[in-house]
């Protein structure tokens, strides 16, 4: 096009309007369907903390697990967000749909992780919509591997991010989940993932629990099962809230995409292993 | 050194505005409708692959009539200020009105300023949560706006599918009405546009995020029966 309406370089236009109108481009400095390609090219992009994070009570996510189903894949996280040996937040979401067919779980440094959220399913809709067509379910982990690792220099400094990604693969027809580390290592897993502060609890759960092509249902429950346990071992994990009301978020990807189960439903499911433990006599002290 | 000839610039304005419609007026129609269900756009278009009608926001579409490759680039940078739009403040504040008034600068700008004038016309539909909310820009080559209201037509015989569409027309309109309506008037006397030929597609009237959907193959070739 003949246009040249050419970006400023970037530096000019940090933080200023500039970056919400018409963005052209020349064809050599074209970021393509990338959204933090554009982001950094408008300046929009996150600085990268030059300093450790220790005289900084900065807020972290913890227990969010995955675990692969018959229909797909289930997800689930608790609410609490500690700072130091605070609780910051009760409520706090760490399960999100990252697009229809996916999606992702996130636990450290709450902040970024959000952040980084928010960005990839901008990134998804994003490259949705200029390509006209979805990425493959291993385009959407790899992406979410790049953004992990270009984190790492903020990780360095103590606002690590570690998230689980799990979504129908509809190509194959299959769910798929996938976690990661600090550096932005993606690694596929074929029955189950945890990640956050309590994952060695949540782990053993899950691992004790887990058959193969199991029904959704009994796998949301070993997901509950596995907070819960968690939440009495971790004091970082938050278990059931149940004076407030307040449970863990938990979703089914699957066929019909990205389903977030009903705080109600939730609370139900709590309530029935509360009971069942009650009934057996309670718990080893 | 040799003098350049003096051109008036009326003689220069006109010259290039009858540049831009020659361009426009080659390329085939489509037509948006603002009915009871959301906003229907409907295209002539034999490609699956090159597509006239896309996805800008939550609640906007954008569509496209005359050279393909100038009005894929100004769709692409109509995502790319909604996206960072966005992002930068919320998703309640992208609007179409904004976006078409950035349209009207760019095409303003390249049809004086440039070498040659775009040769498209673009259309920026909003659809409102209740139906007599829509709005829809119909943008010209000049940056011309005009803010539509029920329906519009671009692109090459605008006027003659506009007035058989008018004839018709009603805002109580359900999809397959106003589906087969519009690919009626885009048809005209003495040919028949089928299911293949179209590109339909709609931002429906329900609240949420991505109300925008496409009408294709079975569905659309049910819609048109």
């Amino acid at each position: 096009m003949a246009v040249t309406a050419v970006w400023p370089n970037s530096k000019d236009c940090r933080g200023s309007l500039i970056a919400v109108t018409m963005p052209l481009f020349d064809a050599g400095g074209d970021p393509g369907p990338n959204f933090g390609a554009l982001l950094r090219s408008t300046g929009l992009a996150p600085p990268v903390p030059d300093a450790p994070a220790d005289t900084l009570l900065v807020s972290h996510a913890t227990t969010v697990v995955a675990i692969r189903c018959r229909q797909g894949v289930v997800m689930a996280g608790d609410r609490r967000a500690t700072a130091g040996h605070l609780i910051s937040h009760r409520a706090i979401e760490k399960v999100f749909p990252a697009d229809r067919f996916s999606g992702v779980a996130i636990a450290g440094a709450a902040g970024p992780a959000m952040e980084m959220v928010r960005l990839f399913q901008l990134q998804l809709e994003h490259y949705e919509k200029v390509e006209g067509k979805a990425l493959s379910l291993d385009g959407k982990a790899n992406q979410l591997g790049i953004m992990v690792r270009n984190n790492l220099p903020a990780a360095l400094q103590g606002f690590a991010v570690v998230p689980l990604f799990a979504g129908f693969d509809t190509a194959r027809g299959v769910g798929r989940l996938f976690q990661y580390d600090v550096t932005g290592g993606r690694y596929e897993e074929r029955e189950y993932a945890v990640g956050g502060s309590g994952s060695l609890h949540a782990g053993t759960v899950i691992k004790l629990g887990y058959r193969p092509d199991a029904d959704a249902d009994e796998m949301i429950d070993l997901a509950v099962s596995a907070l819960y346990r968690t939440a009495e071992e971790d004091a970082a994990t938050g278990g059931p809230d149940l004076v407030r009301g307040i449970f863990p978020v938990v979703a089914v990807t699957g066929a019909e995409g990205f389903q977030r189960i009903a705080d109600d439903d939730v609370e139900a499911r709590f309530r029935a292993l509360l009971t069942g433990l009650a009934a057996q006599g309670g718990e080893p002290r | 050194m040799t003098m350049p000839f003096y051109v008036a610039p009326e003689q220069l304005m006109k010259d290039r505005a009858d540049f831009a419609r020659k361009g426009i007026a080659r390329g085939r129609a489509l037509a948006a409708l603002s009915i009871e269900d959301g906003i229907l756009i409907c295209a002539e278009n034999r490609s699956n692959s090159l597509r006239k009608v896309s996805e800008i926001y939550d609640r906007i579409a954008f569509a496209g009539v005359g050279r393909y490759n100038e009005f894929d680039q100004l769709r692409i940078a109509g995502v790319r200020h909604a996206d960072l739009k966005g992002y930068t403040y919320s998703r309640e504040d992208v609007d179409a009105r904004s976006l078409a008034n950035q349209y009207a600068q760019v095409l303003g700008q390249t049809f004086t300023h440039e070498m040659k004038p775009m040769e498209v016309e673009i259309l920026v539909a909003e659809v409102a949560s209740e139906a007599g909310g829509d709005q829809m820009f119909h943008v010209l080559y000049d940056g011309t706006v005009h803010d539509e209201s029920g329906y519009t037509v671009l692109g090459g015989e605008a006027d003659s599918i506009a007035e058989r569409l008018g004839r018709s027309y009603e805002a109580s309109w359900e999809v397959g009405d106003a589906a087969k309506s519009a690919a009626g008037a885009l048809s005209g006397e003495g040919r028949l546009l089928e299911a293949d030929d179209l590109e339909v597609a709609i931002l429906g009237r329900e609240t949420g995020k991505r109300t925008f959907r496409r009408i294709e193959g079975q569905a659309l070739a049910e819609l048109l029966a």
